[in-house]
């Protein structure tokens, strides 16, 4: 998201679901749609059968390529020297939006200047894309009246992610595709309130409304606000950093709500060691995950069913939920918890109701500031930006001026994967989620339809190459990085190409952020889960 | 058997259902046919959201370490240690040895206050959560 504040003032999906109907072209890059936001997919797949394009650029053959007109598979970690050679396409042919370019954005020479290296034949050598293919995708992609630019992990989860988000947001500014219904850069959010938790400043560096922790009047406003004093006024740690912290002593307690980084994290073994280093760990969850084991004091929460309040999805839709049945035993929703915590700390917490934060925080957060219970309850949720009770909510962003005024051209270099392959660890191992589980699998493995259909971890691995190691479909076979060993069972396939393995990190049996690699972008601190070295062996 | 609207827990789409309950028990979900963005469908996940809200594995009682091995406890105790062990790691060491990790599935006005405690009742700004992941 780091990429799109820089490039356009907004960072999230500039664009609607409901427009995904009107849309001319679809280029998906790094998202594998139908498994992952399954809806979506849904909605690609009818507007091509409505005559739509498609273009996917994966290095796996996912299931949305059978209805693209054009697949580009790209080598693991070149999606920058894909798109910039797209772009180098687009200047030289002339097929960019002229008067887009001079009146909304900044930046266009040094852009030029960056993707004139990119020839298709040079992206040919590096990212694997015959240049004819690469041609006729950016000649579509720039020809088509209103193109969706669609992404999601597969371009963020990179130690260059947010060149690859910056990338993007060229692309689409340097063909007029933004700010008007049926374009944009549109990211997919991977869980169902990782949007919310954003917009509410559950970030080091800002607090709800991307209101700077730096910036001196927010700092005064939320001091009035809260009724405090000493708010800290630095950036805090990511949860990357916080690890290293945890490792090294300098982070002594962590309070969790509803995560489970020992699984999700990159290099498992190193979080679960950098958690058993502190003094104090605090874990508020529905289930004893695998991080609640390590836990000092475990706290029950409520689910979603068992509690009220406002969702917000990824394009920016605020809904609302109500709570269906009591929580179990003695389990308590989270805000309860939280004002109990704070109370007993000194700080006094009291509200009684969701409806009542939902109110403070519309006093504090201009983005958020009509967005109230009434509204919610009567519509079909508000798309923020929306700043007061009467306004409709933004369907897109950046209609007439971008949030930050002009757009950006922020033109990137493309650096290779931080551990390509080599002759001892010779494959590319890239992960991601599966159709019929999600994220650790807490929620979906203890459901049984969905543990019946996907019961087990299997990884993906192309037939010429399990032909040469003498692995069978589903026989077992381990995976080995520099950080760790998992076994697993083999699918052989040719979704994935050659000297390159898929698997998933739902399977607490094969866990496989053992072996990823933590080395993570130096801006969004995301780590690069998408590409490490490893090697394979059959287990006799 | 009784209706209440409700938002699928699991990616970030945010189809509108009704979760469908038998006294206090969920039974299943139906999607609401009106909203824009599901339109009446679901995945094969959402279909199913309400299976693990019933699992026998879901915690009942807060937990505390004791002698190396986690206890039920009340939550009175539960509490209080926290609060109390957060309150003293931060004078002893400062507010930079605290970390908070709020959580992508909870709700909007739940990250809020969560932020709003790490800053204003614990004094850090290192509060994140699983977008990066």
């Amino acid at each position: 998201m780091a990429g799109l504040a820089a490039a356009f003032g907004s960072g999230a999906m500039t664009n609607s679901i409901g427009e995904f109907e009107g849309a001319d072209l679809f280029f998906v890059i790094g998202s594998n749609t139908t498994a992952q936001h399954p809806l979506i997919g849904a909605r690609i797949i009818n507007a091509v059968e409505g005559g739509a394009t498609l273009i996917v650029a994966d290095p796996r053959e996912i299931p949305l390529v059978s209805y693209a007109s054009l697949f580009l598979r790209q080598n693991i970690g070149t999606d920058v020297a894909v798109m910039n050679g797209m772009m180098n396409v687009i200047i030289n042919e002339v097929l960019y939006d002229e008067t887009f370019v001079a009146t909304r954005t900044e930046g266009f020479e040094q852009l030029k200047e960056t993707v004139a290296k990119y020839t298709p034949q040079v992206v040919e050598k590096i990212s694997g894309i015959r240049a004819a293919d690469l041609e006729e995708a950016a000649r579509r992609y720039a020809g088509a009246d209103k193109a969706m630019l669609v992404y999601a992990m597969g371009i963020t989860q990179h130690a260059t992610g947010t060149d690859n988000v910056k990338t993007c947001a060229n692309l689409a500014m340097l063909t007029g595709h933004l700010g008007r219904a049926g374009t944009g850069v549109n990211p997919l959010r991977g869980q169902n309130n990782v949007q919310g938790a954003c917009d509410m400043g559950g970030l080091p560096n800002v607090y709800s409304g991307y209101q700077r922790v730096n910036d001196d009047a927010v700092k005064d406003k939320f001091s009035k606000a809260w009724g405090v004093q000493g708010l800290d006024d630095q950036v805090g740690l990511t949860i990357t950093d916080m690890m290293t912290a945890a490792r090294t002593g300098d982070l002594k307690a962590l309070y969790v709500m509803g995560e489970n980084p020992i699984l999700s994290d990159p290099d498992g073994s190193q979080v679960e060691l950098a958690l058993s280093n502190l003094e104090f760990l605090v874990v508020q969850d529905i289930f004893l995950s695998e991080t609640a084991a390590l836990a000092d004091v475990v706290l029950p929460a409520a689910c979603y069913a068992e509690k009220e309040g406002t969702y917000t999805n990824t394009e920016r839709r605020v809904q609302i939920s109500h709570c269906a049945v009591k929580p179990p035993g003695e389990a308590k929703v989270d805000w309860e918890i939280i004002c109990r915590v704070a109370t007993a700390a000194g700080y006094s917490m009291n509200y009684d109701s969701s409806w009542e934060i939902l109110k403070e925080i519309n006093t504090v957060t201009p983005s958020y500031g009509g967005i109230t219970k009434e509204r919610l309850e009567k519509g079909d949720g508000l798309q923020w930006p929306c700043p007061n009770s009467d306004h409709p909510g933004t369907a897109f962003l950046h209609k007439d001026r971008f949030t930050k005024g002009l757009g950006t051209f922020l033109p990137c270099e493309f650096k290779p994967v931080a551990e390509p392959p080599d002759e001892e660890y010779d494959f590319m191992l890239t992960t991601g989620r599966i159709y019929c589980q999600f994220h650790t699998g807490t929620m979906t493995r203890r459901t049984n339809m969905l543990e019946r259909e996907a019961p087990r971890p299997t990884f993906e691995i192309n037939p010429e190459d399990a032909k040469r190691l003498g692995i069978r479909d589903a026989e077992m076979a381990e995976i080995q990085s520099r950080r760790g060993a998992i076994r697993l069972r083999a699918e052989v396939t040719s979704r994935v190409p050659k000297k390159v393995v898929f698997t998933t990190f739902h399977f607490h049996e094969a866990p496989v952020n053992i072996l990823t690699n933590p080395v993570h972008d130096p801006v969004s601190k995301i780590p690069e889960f998408k590409g490490c070295a490893v090697k394979i062996r059959r287990i006799a | 058997m009784s209706r209440t609207r409700s938002i699928c827990p699991f990616c970030g789409c945010g189809c509108s259902f009704y979760i469908l309950t038998e006294g206090d028990r969920v039974i299943g979900v139906e999607p609401s046919a009106g909203n824009p963005v599901n339109k009446g469908m679901l995945c094969a996940k959402g279909w199913n959201a309400f299976d693990f809200v019933n699992s026998p594995d879901r915690l009942v009682k807060p937990l505390i370490r004791k002698q190396g091995t986690l206890v039920e406890t009340s939550w009175d105790e539960a509490i209080t240690t926290v609060a109390t062990r957060l309150s003293d790691i931060g004078s002893r060491s400062g507010p930079r040895s605290l970390g908070f990790l709020s959580s992508a599935k909870v709700t909007n006005e739940e990250n809020y206050l969560f932020m709003k405690m790490a800053r204003a009742a614990f004094k850090t700004n290192s509060v994140d959560h699983c977008a990066r992941l």
